[in-house]
Formats: C-alpha cells, sequence, structure tokens
C-alpha cells in the first residue's frame, strides 16, 4: 500500500522530489476520482435524458447528446400535463408539510417534558421510546389501514378534500416521533441548566420556558430533524402505497413513478423527466441546509 | 398516541399471524402456527432448501445483509480513509453524499437506466459492448438481478457510512497517528491497529443501521423488479407486501411481518442497552 505511505511525506522540496511524490499518488487519485465518477455517471445520465427528445434517446446513447446539442423541455411538459405528475408532485407536497411539522412540535414538547420535567417513569418511558424506534413500518401497516378506514380517514369530509390525507399524516407522525423524541431529548439537555433554574426562579411556567429559552437555543437541533423527516415523508413510497392506494388523484410522484413504469414500460423520455422532478425539491432542501443534516446525522448515530 | 401507532398494531399483526383473513383484515379463521410452518417448509418463494445453493426472499435477504453491509461498510470506510489524504476531500464527499437526498424510487429509475440492455441506452452494457461483449440483461437474469439490486442500494447508502465514519477518524488525536508513524509503522498498521480499534464504536452503530435497513428493504425492489424475474428478487419485506396486499392474504402477510419483528429485536436489545450503560457513565 505506497499510496498511504506518502501522505505523511513532507511537502516535496526539489522538482524532481515533486515528480516521485505525483507518480506515488497516482493511484490513490486514480481510485478516487473512479469512485467519484461511478457515483456520478448514474445520475448525470439521467439528468441529461431527461432534456433529449425521445426520438434520441431511443436511437443514440445520452453520453451522444453530450456533443450533439438537442436539448428540449418538452418531456418535462408531457409529464407534468399529460401524465399527472404536476398533480402528484402537490400531493407529495400536501402530504409532507404537515407530516413534517407535525412530529416537529410533537416531538419538540414531548423531547422538553422527558428533558426538563420530572414525572413518574420518566426514565423508563424514555427508554421505552428508544426501543420503540425500530419497529418495522410493516408491522403497523395493516392494522392501521383497518384503522383508519374504520375511523374514516382516509376519504375527503365535508367536501374538503385534504381529509384523505389525515391517515397518512398521522401514520407518519407517529413513525417519526420517536427519532424526534430522541434526538431532540439529548439535544435539551445539554443547555444550560443555570438558564432554566434562574427562569423558573423567576416564575416562569414550563411552557414559557420551553417557548422563550429552549427553542431559540435549539434551532441547529430542530433544524435536523425537521430534514430528516421531510426528506423520509418524501422521499416514501411504501406507506402512501399503502394509505393512498385506489386513489390516483391523491398518490404522491414516489408512486405514481413506478405506475408510469409499469404502464409503459421504460419509457426514459417520460421516466427521467418524472425522476427529476421528484428530485428537484429534496436536493434544494438538502444542499441549502446540509450542515444541519450532517449534525443531526452525527448527533443520531455517533454521539457527540 | 405512540401506543396507538405503534404497540397496538404490533401486537394486532401477532394476532393477525395466527389467523387466516379476509380482505378487510379480520380474524375470520384461527389456524395456529399454519402460517408460520407453510412459510418456512412449504412456500418456495419465502424458503427453498431443497436445491442448492437454496433460494426464496428470506434466503435473498441473507445475501442482502451479507453483501450490502459489508460492501457499503467497504466504500464508506475506504473513502474516509482515503478522501482525507487530497485537496478536492469535499468534492468527492459531496459526489457521494447526494444519493442520501434521493428517494429510493428514484434511485431505481435510475439504475434501471444504467442497466438498461440497450446499448444506446443503459451505460454498462455500452461499456461492456465498447470491449466487444455481447450486452447483458441484469435485471433479467436469475444470477445477476440480485446483486445488481444490492449495488444500487449500496450506491444509495455509502454515503451515510462515509459521513459518519469521516467525521470519526477526523476525532482521533493527531498526536497518536503522528507517534506511531514516528515510531515506524506503516500506513497499512495504523489503518488496522490503530483506526480499526479506535473507530470500533462508530463502525457497529452504522452497522446497526445498515442491518434495520436492510432487513426493511422493499422500495428499490418494487421499483426495478417488482420481485421478478419470476420471484428470484423477493425479500422479507416484499413478500410481506405481496402476500398482505395483492395476493389479498393478510394472516399470511401478518407472519411474514413478525419474522421480520423477531429479526430485529436483537438490534432493539442492543439499542436499549448501550442506551442505559451510555447514561450511567454520564
Amino acid at each position: 500500500m505506497a499510496i498511504y505511505q506518502q501522505t505523511v511525506a513532507l511537502p516535496a522540496r526539489s522538482r524532481s522530489e515533486r515528480i516521485v511524490r505525483f507518480i506515488t499518488r497516482t493511484p490513490l487519485h486514480i481510485v478516487l476520482i473512479a469512485i467519484a465518477l461511478v457515483w456520478l455517471v448514474p445520475t448525470f445520465g439521467l439528468a441529461i435524458t431527461s432534456f433529449r427528445p425521445n426520438s434520441d434517446i431511443l436511437s443514440t446513447g445520452w453520453w451522444t447528446g453530450l456533443t450533439h446539442w438537442n436539448w428540449t423541455l418538452h418531456n418535462y411538459g408531457t409529464v407534468i400535463h399529460a401524465q399527472g405528475m404536476g398533480r402528484a408532485w402537490v400531493n407529495s407536497l400536501i402530504i409532507t408539510i404537515p407530516a413534517t411539522l407535525l412530529p416537529l412540535t410533537l416531538g419538540a414538547l414531548a423531547a422538553f417534558g422527558f428533558a426538563w420535567v420530572a414525572f413518574p417513569f420518566r426514565d423508563t418511558i424514555f427508554l421505552l421510546i428508544v426501543a420503540l424506534m425500530i419497529i418495522p413500518i410493516q408491522t403497523s401497516l395493516v392494522p392501521l389501514l383497518k384503522l383508519f378506514r374504520q375511523w374514516h380517514l382516509s376519504t375527503p369530509h365535508f367536501g374538503i378534500g385534504a381529509f384523505a390525507f389525515v391517515g397518512i399524516w398521522l401514520a407518519h407522525t407517529a413513525f417519526g416521533l420517536p427519532l424526534a423524541i430522541f434526538l431532540l431529548r439529548n439535544f435539551f439537555i445539554t443547555l444550560p441548566k443555570d438558564l432554566i433554574e434562574a427562569a423558573r426562579m423567576d416564575g416562569a411556567s414550563n411552557m414559557e420556558v420551553f417557548r422563550r429559552i429552549v427553542l431559540p437555543l435549539s434551532v441547529p437541533a430542530l433544524a435536523s430533524f425537521g430534514i430528516f423527516q421531510f426528506l423520509w415523508v418524501w422521499n416514501d413510497l411504501l406507506m402512501a402505497l399503502i394509505f393512498l392506494s385506489g386513489e390516483p388523484t391523491r398518490q404522491p410522484m414516489t408512486v405514481r413513478i413506478p405506475y408510469l413504469l409499469s404502464t409503459y414500460g421504460p419509457e426514459y423520455h417520460l421516466l427521467s423527466a418524472a425522476s427529476f422532478l421528484l428530485m428537484f425539491l429534496p436536493l434544494v432542501v438538502f444542499f441549502a441546509l446540509q450542515r444541519y443534516f450532517v449534525q443531526g446525522l452525527l448527533a443520531g448515530s455517533v454521539k457527540t | 398516541m405512540l401506543g396507538l401507532f405503534l404497540v397496538y398494531p404490533a401486537y394486532y399483526t401477532i394476532r393477525l399471524s395466527f389467523y387466516q383473513s379476509d380482505y378487510l383484515f379480520n380474524f375470520t379463521h384461527w389456524v395456529g402456527i399454519d402460517n408460520f410452518k407453510n412459510l418456512l417448509t412449504n412456500d418456495p418463494d419465502f424458503l427453498d432448501l431443497s436445491h442448492f445453493p437454496p433460494s426464496g426472499a428470506l434466503v435473498n435477504n441473507l445475501r442482502w445483509i451479507i453483501f450490502y453491509i459489508s460492501l457499503s461498510l467497504f466504500f464508506g470506510l475506504g473513502l474516509a480513509v482515503l478522501a482525507v489524504r487530497v485537496r478536492y476531500e469535499r468534492i468527492v464527499k459531496s459526489v457521494t453524499f447526494v444519493p442520501m437526498a434521493i428517494s429510493a424510487t428514484a434511485v431505481g429509475i435510475i439504475w434501471l437506466f444504467v442497466y438498461s440492455p440497450d446499448i444506446n441506452q443503459g451505460v454498462l452494457n455500452a461499456i461492456l459492448h465498447a470491449f466487444g461483449h455481447n450486452p447483458i440483461a441484469w435485471l433479467g437474469r436469475d444470477d445477476t438481478v440480485n446483486y445488481a439490486l444490492i449495488f444500487a442500494y449500496i450506491w444509495a447508502s455509502t454515503g451515510f457510512v462515509m459521513v459518519v465514519l469521516s467525521a470519526a477518524i477526523k476525532g482521533i488525536p493527531t498526536e497518536i497517528l503522528e507517534a506511531a508513524r514516528a515510531d515506524g509503522a506503516s500506513e497499512w498498521a495504523i489503518f488496522w491497529r490503530i483506526m480499526v480499534p479506535m473507530l470500533s464504536l462508530p463502525i457497529s452503530i452504522v452497522t446497526i443501521w445498515l442491518f434495520i435497513n436492510v432487513v426493511k428493504v422493499f422500495d428499490i425492489i418494487y421499483v426495478m423488479t417488482g420481485g421478478g424475474p419470476g420471484t428470484t428478487s423477493r425479500v422479507i419485506a416484499f413478500t410481506m407486501y405481496y402476500e398482505t396486499f395483492p395476493n389479498l392474504r393478510p394472516g399470511y402477510g401478518a407472519a411474514v411481518a413478525v419474522i421480520m419483528l423477531i429479526l430485529v429485536l436483537p438490534v432493539m436489545v442492543v439499542n436499549v442497552r448501550r442506551f442505559r450503560s451510555e447514561r450511567v457513565v454520564t
């Protein structure tokens, strides 16, 4: 493993030393660049494809599109209008926003309780929640579906279509809560104790402490859970597939895209454009808030 | 609320697994452990030990567990160790990290396209063709389909492993590494004797995460192959979905879900134990 040995070397001084260093480090660069390409090319290829006319897609590989520019937005138009992906995109949003805000709010409140309010069996209940984090969704699908049908949580009420989403909002909330409580509680207990006790001495109620002190100090932790939950719900296929089945007009993009595939076969001019509509928003959120995402990831997995 | 949405359903599912059920998920008919017996001995799609190598969804999941976990760790750790040595570290890390934000549905489409047997579409077969090889239908053959799926999922998960381990590597005090180097230890020895032992905790946490992930893997298979060709790429979660919904045998599907629950139970115990011991320390 000559690659490793060179890294300790002090900055090369003479020209010949620099050349030797460059040559011995070449395998390292080759490996890294190869890996980067394997991770980049698949997405890149589909991105190019989504801008190529169907006749080009069928006759030549996407890589020829790099040198023979003939790009169009036509695929996106077809997918959004004719294939109903515009509607599906809006559905994804309707599902995702409440299903992110609900567990965030409830989770923060509960986490505050576990961190700073004394009540009986607090630690035992918290341990139980840690344990619940890994129950597979699959064990809950059938009973929840039955429950939602009984309570009519997956059909519109009073002429308001949004009622049909109540079931999936609640389901996502329930599955997001354990992680929310776990992450946020672990963050809240690191807040300075003096600050909270001083506020209590001044007569602040628990709610006031929560609103005035804990929330403003916890923006990074709240943001990191928010991003997690947003990505999880937006990208979820299984729960939407089960809880919104039989309602094509209410299904999110993750469910409509496989449907597109099963109806038309591998029509890549449609599939590529639809996939990029699906990926666009999470990627924007992800890049804008990457710092919080990584922090949350490290707090949730490795204790920092 | 958690009781209603997580605990009660788990109880209901366990009970359902001992029944035959209808499409309304009622407890129609008590069948005892017949569902489990059928699954394990009489359902070649789930477990077939009659020939070698054995096949079925359970065996496939085992294959997933072995290859997905080991290769994700291999790529993630390798990247974390190698990338710190170059100036473009940030770029390499970002590139591998991006799939974390991509839905498994989109990952499925991306890789469906890569694996396409048409040399004018699939980049993999285009490369084979350029070397004079005939195109291979990666997702259409019994012997390649599972590995093709597993690789697509590794592609999506490596970023996570890399980020966690890379942060942990940067947490190793540089004095230790420098002392070892001053004593003449090779980089290979430093990796195995110092880095790996010091990273054992984050590695075990990542392994647990990967394990839970792989027991539940569903989306990517649903999108890319639908369990096919035939039933050769089914896994436990796919069988659970298939039996319960399209096949309308919720009792049988519930038995599959219970098997999943049993598989992740040890992890639950480990997590609670670890959390307890940590609290004692602090």
